[in-house]
């Protein structure tokens, strides 16, 4: 599929129903961003309105959500959508399956923000927690602009991005358990915080599943469930094929 | 953290189960390596005087599956369909260069006795055209024309055949009665008995269903999908949504050329070529 063509359809209807998913999609994708901005805000500063404010808005996900899954039925239905427009359909309902999840363990993350609130402050001020948060809403981010310009290398770049927040949770996650052993008073804070980098790196997941939507939508290829080296080397092969003719008439291949 | 199986252990054991799971499913994959080819066309031009119609069209279709033609109009796909059972041979003007094999054997050398090719390779049209006769008559027409004459054999026949193109139920009380008393949709599927009485290898479709309606257009698809296991089925159709639903492979023609042919899955989610996107998903190129 080339870079942002839904249009060029005879059907100028089609074209505006498709865009309008896209833009859907986008707007809900910036709201999970924020929401996701703002948990790991309200955690860092113990900002207690910020944190209700995202436990609210999870609901406004979450309606998004279905509001969305409704059009692309509409769609499949009123349009039978075929090759790109079908996986363009496909990938936009499963985009959104982890939206909503980022949504939701970013509603954890205000969760946890709320209790820590009311907890003596670490000496860092959360700065790992915060760290590892501002990266991983990068990574929503970037999932959201890969799929705005249906751009394969940010995709790419992203998945090998949440490789390296996957070991930031687990070098933040062990300091906190060597912080519990140095000291029980601690436990309770660090339980918290640990419920919280792991919602963190749940989303750096969903973000990644989102890239490999991605990458199914502009090269029909499905990525999921391999090694960060065999998913670009599938991307490679992928490159080389749109360079030349992938089936030649009349040649055996089917 | 180290006792968790590593990411490559994992997609193996996923994609093993989800072969096992799929094992006796539509979701394999077909590849055209893998069949057995009945009908082979090589380097095929064909020219209606000066106007040339088809352009070096090479292809395989293999056999007892379906394979769909579809394009815009004036793409070539009927020509091309007419070519497997020598109906181009009653337009004056045509002239064609190259070949077209049937299990091996050219159709077009001069010793071809064409009325046994198209015994072999039968064809039914998209306005159903049943004889102004009995139902049973119909059916039992190519046999008589065969010179068959005992009755234990054509009634036997016409059974099978009527049975076989999901009719038999509906018109089992009334075989002597005219065929231009059934629906559009029964005398499209008593075209198709008439067709597979005399036993064909190969049918040949040309928008078999696009002047019926829904009902029996399902009905006509279903039937195909039983056919398929005995017979080889082409079939040229507008309908994309039918080539997807009825075929295994398909052959997409724009201006008498064969743009892409594979696998219909593929063709229908992923397509190699922009310009049989373009078409299937309704674009302009």
């Amino acid at each position: 599929m080339d870079e942002n063509k839904l249009g060029g359809h005879y059907l100028q209807k089609y074209n505006e129903e498709l865009e309008t998913l896209r833009n859907r999609v986008l707007s809900m994708g910036g709201l999970v961003e924020t929401q996701v901005a703002n948990a790991v805000t309200a955690l860092a500063t113990a900002d207690l309105a910020l944190a209700d404010d995202v436990i609210q808005n999870d609901v406004r996900v979450n309606s998004l959500e279905v509001a969305i899954d409704e059009h692309c039925s509409e769609i499949l239905a009123r349009h039978q959508p075929a090759a790109s427009d079908l996986r363009f359909i496909i990938s936009i309902i499963k985009t959104i399956t982890d939206l909503e999840r980022i949504g939701d363990q970013a509603e954890k993350v205000a969760r946890m923000a709320v209790h820590l609130a009311e907890k003596d402050r670490p000496r860092n001020q959360y700065a790992d927690v915060r760290a590892l948060g501002e990266k991983v809403t990068r990574l929503v981010h970037d999932a959201l602009d890969a799929f705005a310009r249906m751009d394969v290398e940010t995709a790419v770049n992203t998945v090998r991005e949440d490789v390296s927040v996957d070991r930031d949770y687990e070098t933040v996650m062990r300091q906190h358990i060597t912080f519990m052993m140095e000291d029980p008073r601690t436990i309770s804070r660090a339980l918290d915080v640990i419920w919280a980098i792991r919602a963190l790196e749940r989303i750096g997941d969903h973000a990644r599943n989102m890239c490999e939507y991605v990458i199914y939508l502009v090269r029909g290829k499905d990525v999921r469930h391999i090694t960060l080296d065999e998913l670009e080397r599938a991307v490679q092969e992928g490159r080389e094929m749109a360079g030349g003719k992938k089936r030649a008439p009349g040649q055996g291949e089917g | 953290m180290d006792e968790t199986p590593t990411m490559t252990e994992q997609n193996s054991a996923t994609q093993g189960l989800a072969a096992g799971l799929f094992e006796n499913s539509g979701a394999k994959r077909l590849n055209l390596e893998d069949e057995t080819i009945t009908l082979e066309v090589d380097h095929l031009n064909l020219f209606y005087g000066e106007e040339q119609a088809l352009k070096d069209i090479s292809l395989k279709i293999p056999k007892h599956r379906v394979t769909a033609f579809i394009g815009p109009s004036g793409c070539g796909k009927s020509t091309l369909l007419r070519c497997f059972n020598r109906m181009n041979d009653l337009v004056d003007s045509c002239r064609i260069e190259g070949s077209i094999r049937l299990d091996g054997k050219d159709i077009y050398e001069r010793k071809v006795d064409v009325a046994e090719l198209r015994r072999r390779v039968g064809m039914v049209f998209q306005k159903p055209n049943p004889f102004p006769k009995s139902i049973y008559e119909n059916v039992a027409y190519g046999l008589r024309l065969q010179g068959v004459r005992e009755r234990k054999v054509l009634d036997e026949v016409v059974e099978r055949s009527l049975k076989a193109a999901a009719l038999w139920d509906e018109v089992k009380d009334r075989l002597n009665q005219n065929a231009f008393g059934l629906s559009g949709g029964q005398q499209q599927r008593l075209v198709i008995a008439r067709a597979i009485a005399i036993e064909p290898e190969v049918i040949l479709l040309d928008e078999p269903a696009s002047a019926l309606d829904p009902i029996s257009t399902a009905k006509i698809e279903e039937l195909i999908y039983e056919l398929k296991d005995r017979y080889t089925i082409l079939i040229v159709t507008h309908n994309m949504q039918q080539a997807a639903r009825v075929s295994d492979y398909t052959a997409y023609m724009y201006l008498g050329e064969l743009i892409e042919f594979g696998d219909t899955m593929s063709l229908f989610t992923n397509p190699a070529q922009k310009a049989t996107e373009d078409y299937i998903t309704g674009r302009y190129g």
